[in-house]
């Protein structure tokens, strides 16, 4: 009895760790060629989509996706690079449609205002710790 | 006192921004075509699957392109304001219908009216990428030089044309 049980519990365990491949989105069939395979995987990876904005069109079900994908998956096999492929992208949909977006006049600020701001507050870090250090410590409050 | 000035300023100003951050709506992105050439497209037409309706149809004119779908909402809030905007003969209004039933649109288009010169048939979405759609309706206005003056996102009502769309067209009617 105890050792049926223990197995149905097994069996459950294993049925729950596989469910994650039954949730695949891309249903297309694979490129034939591994390195087309490859770089396709990782631009869907790279875009969004605009309908579900935290997903990638990897991610997602939508059929704005799943457009995408296809257009992807023609402009691969069309022998486009991936920098063409995501030209594509950005003079439709814009800068947003990329997780990452890249370096130009538009979004120069997203990318150097981290530096900026670490840079700006280590400096009036300094400032602020030789200035205390330059007091004389007994003097009186 | 006045030490404490340019923090207090620092903190006020980021709350300004974060502030003005929070009036905007995400989900609405600003179009990469405002002021460059509009894409084009040739599709079969809705009503006539034999004949071709596009870019070319309304060459050299000022029009709405009204990107639609009878499964969506808003294109349905904003489907009597077009109809208004056609008996009045304000500016043709050419639609792509995208990512549709052609039995949907065409009964939805009998049912409400049609205010549309013609629609294009996308069914697969492909003019819809051209065209940056990602959630219809999806409203654009292009000039007789085919230059897109505005990109118009969710359901068009008076208020909108009234303040956005009716200036821009008087502005190019006087510059044109």
């Amino acid at each position: 009895m105890l050792r049926r049980f223990a197995t149905r519990i097994v069996v459950v365990i294993l049925l729950a760790l596989g469910a994650g491949s039954a949730f695949a989105i891309d249903t297309g069939k694979a490129f034939d060629d591994p390195v087309l395979q490859a770089r396709y995987e990782h631009i869907i990876a790279e875009v969004r989509c605009l309908k579900c904005q935290n997903q990638t069109i990897k991610d997602s079900n939508a059929f704005l996706a799943a457009d995408l994908r296809r257009e992807i998956r023609r402009m691969l096999e069309e022998g486009m690079s991936d920098a063409e492929i995501y030209d594509f992208l950005v003079e439709r949909y814009g800068e947003f449609a990329l997780y990452r977006p890249r370096a130009s006049g538009k979004t120069l600020f997203l990318w150097i205002a981290p530096g900026v701001l670490l840079l700006g507050g280590a400096f009036l870090l300094v400032q602020v710790v030789r200035r205390r250090m330059a007091l004389p410590i007994d003097e009186d409050l | 006192m006045a030490r404490f000035m340019l923090p207090i300023a620092a903190v006020l100003g980021l709350a300004v921004v974060l502030m003005i951050g929070l009036t905007r709506d995400p989900s609405k992105l600003p179009s990469p075509f405002i002021d460059k050439a509009a894409p084009t497209f040739d599709l079969p037409s809705l009503a006539h699957p034999e004949q071709r309706v596009g870019s070319a149809s309304y060459a050299g004119q000022i029009v709405l392109v009204n990107i639609w779908a009878t499964w969506c909402v808003g294109c349905r809030q904003e489907h009597e304001f077009l109809n208004q905007l056609q008996r009045q003969d304000i500016i043709p209004i050419y639609g792509i219908n995208w990512r549709d039933n052609r039995n949907d649109a065409t009964r939805w288009l009998r049912e409400l009216g049609d205010p549309y010169v013609d629609s294009g048939y996308d069914g697969d979405g492909r003019v819809g990428i051209d065209w940056g759609a990602y959630g219809a309706p999806e409203t654009f206005l292009i000039n007789a030089q085919g230059i897109v003056l505005y990109k118009h996102l969710g359901p068009l009502n008076s208020f909108v044309w009234e303040s956005v769309f009716v200036p821009l067209i008087a502005a190019e009617e006087t510059a044109g």
